[in-house]
């Protein structure tokens, strides 16, 4: 009995253990981890859901990249893609839902705050092109567009190849995720009113649908083998290079387009709860005659 | 009117970044490929490593990749039960050396078994010397074939009944030959669907390439 445990605990540590150890991912998400909690409690904030969306997010962008996943990811087209929909699509999610900038910010030792960070903030050589890539439509341009580049057959084969070619990949994704989704929930133009804010965004979420649908669509009904590499380089899930490739492109295609609506049912909730205080004159133009709008609050008083 | 200048410079930005994107990662994509010449195999260059291993060889002695500069390597990954794919695929590369004649003395085949567990250096030298006498069989350790694997980005893992060397087991592992020049670097990607005849057109491409005037 204690054996079996034994043996479960450990292969399940095993599989924890890195493919490919990368210090650059450990001490990114680290560093990040550790700025956040130290924000937290400069703050004097107690963790909330804001903290656990931020955790989950950086933590499954962690076990992508530094778990087995990333060795059956290497080898196995359906696992391929869903280790590019966590690290494109869920973990930047989550980070961008929970808006972390000021708890970062507040995380960071001031010394670096004031002699690093904020000069690089301040700098137009790096704030002319963040303000170019983060204009809504350039950014939902660049979220497709790096899934088609990658997914191109022949630029998929050598990125499966060459390891700093894999690494930029999956860097790639990850940092364009980041920009896109922090586009869609955190940033907003001083004085532009709510319609065109939070518009805008929902019709970029809903652009972008599209071409992740036909390009799912086609890899998951393509009758040919699209990407020889993984019959190449050893299987290591008992399913043949088509059925990867059904799964690999509906994984492409749904939860992908997916994301889209639930960003946009996040935006709709944000709109809605922002809507009666910077609105009041409208509320009052729709009256509902069978409600009045100004109900006798004195009633309540008086029972 | 201030809608439509925003969206006209919207449109106008959004191309330059994808196009750079796209600019940059095309010359990282083909840095590698200085020679026009046509393989009928995958070229490879610059895209891996060059030849490097740590592994034991079927005279029993430990042998690395730098041993082998000076000749055109292919290294193949497999094991000697394997029912189908490797005998195959030896018999073509078999074919290739034949069909080179004098020149194979030129070619080096590494056949590396990820089996190390049935497959002794006596077993694999019977193995390999069934096909051709050019060829060479290598294993090692565990963490020796991991290490050469991850390298070349190769997968192999076992089936079941594994390590009971009386059941038989499949070893899965991959299918791609790998071409090496005489100076060790990675070149060509030779997969199943190429023929011995084309394998050995590429071979004397590739020879004629390494030793210019002979």
């Amino acid at each position: 009995m204690l054996e079996l445990v034994y043996h479960h605990l450990s292969r399940s540590a095993a599989f924890l253990l890195p493919y490919e150890f990368s210090p650059t991912v450990l001490v990114v998400c680290l560093l990040s981890g550790w700025l956040y909690y130290r924000g937290l409690r400069r703050l004097g904030r107690r963790p909330g859901w804001d903290a656990l969306l931020f955790g989950v997010g950086l933590v499954s962008i962690y076990v992508v990249l530094q778990t087995q996943v990333d060795y059956y990811g290497r080898f196995s087209f359906f696992i391929h893609r869903i280790q590019h929909l966590v690290l494109h699509h869920i973990g930047p999610f989550l980070i961008a839902v929970s808006a972390p900038a000021p708890v970062l910010a507040a995380g960071l030792p001031k010394a670096i705050r004031s002699h690093v960070v904020d000069p690089l903030v301040r700098s137009p050589l790096i704030r002319t092109p963040f303000r170019v890539i983060q204009q809504p439509f350039v950014a939902g341009f660049l979220f497709v567009a790096i899934i088609y580049f990658w997914l191109e057959p022949s630029i998929h084969f050598y990125a499966m190849l060459s390891i700093p070619l894999y690494n930029t990949m999956n860097w790639g994704m990850a940092i364009d995720g980041l920009l896109f989704w922090w586009m869609i929930f955190n940033l907003r133009q001083p004085g532009e009113p709510d319609v065109r804010h939070y518009g805008v965004r929902m019709l970029v979420l809903f652009l972008v649908m599209f071409p992740q649908i036909v390009l799912g669509s086609f890899i998951a009904l393509s009758p040919t083998d699209l990407y020889s590499i993984y019959n190449l380089c050893g299987r290591v899930l008992p399913l043949s290079v088509l059925q990867e490739q059904v799964l690999g492109g509906l994984v492409t295609w749904i939860p992908a387009a997916m994301m889209s609506v639930l960003g946009a049912l996040v935006l709709l909730v944000r709109w809605t709860r922002v809507m009666p205080e910077s609105a009041p004159e409208n509320i009052n133009s729709f009256q509902d005659s069978w409600h009045p709008t100004n109900p006798p609050k004195d009633s309540l008083k008086i029972s | 009117m201030q809608l439509n200048g925003v969206r006209i410079s919207a449109g106008a930005r959004m191309i330059a970044p994808a196009l750079t994107t796209l600019i940059i990662s095309l010359v990282l994509v083909g840095c590698g490929g200085k020679t026009p010449v046509k393989w009928n195999a995958t070229d490879i260059s610059g895209v891996m490593e060059p030849l490097t291993f740590n592994l034991t060889d079927d005279h029993d002695k430990s042998v690395t990749g730098k041993d082998y500069r000076g000749k055109v390597v292919m290294l193949y990954f497999g094991y000697t039960f394997c029912p189908d794919v490797c005998p195959q695929t030896l018999t073509r590369l078999a074919n290739s050396l034949k069909a080179l004649g004098k020149q194979a003395e030129k070619v080096q085949v590494l056949f590396v078994s990820v089996d190390p567990n049935r497959d002794t250096p006596q077993v694999l030298r019977e193995y390999v010397k069934y096909f051709s006498p050019r060829m060479l069989g290598l294993t090692g350790t565990q963490s020796e074939l991991k290490d050469v694997t991850k390298r070349y980005r190769v997968a192999y893992s076992y089936g079941k009944g594994y390590p009971d060397k009386k059941t038989f087991y499949v070893v899965n592992h991959s299918a791609s030959i790998y071409i090496f020049d005489p100076k060790g670097n990675a070149r060509l990607l030779v997969d199943q669907q190429e023929t011995s005849a084309q394998i050995t057109a590429d071979l004397k491409q590739m020879i004629a390439q390494s030793w210019p005037g002979q």
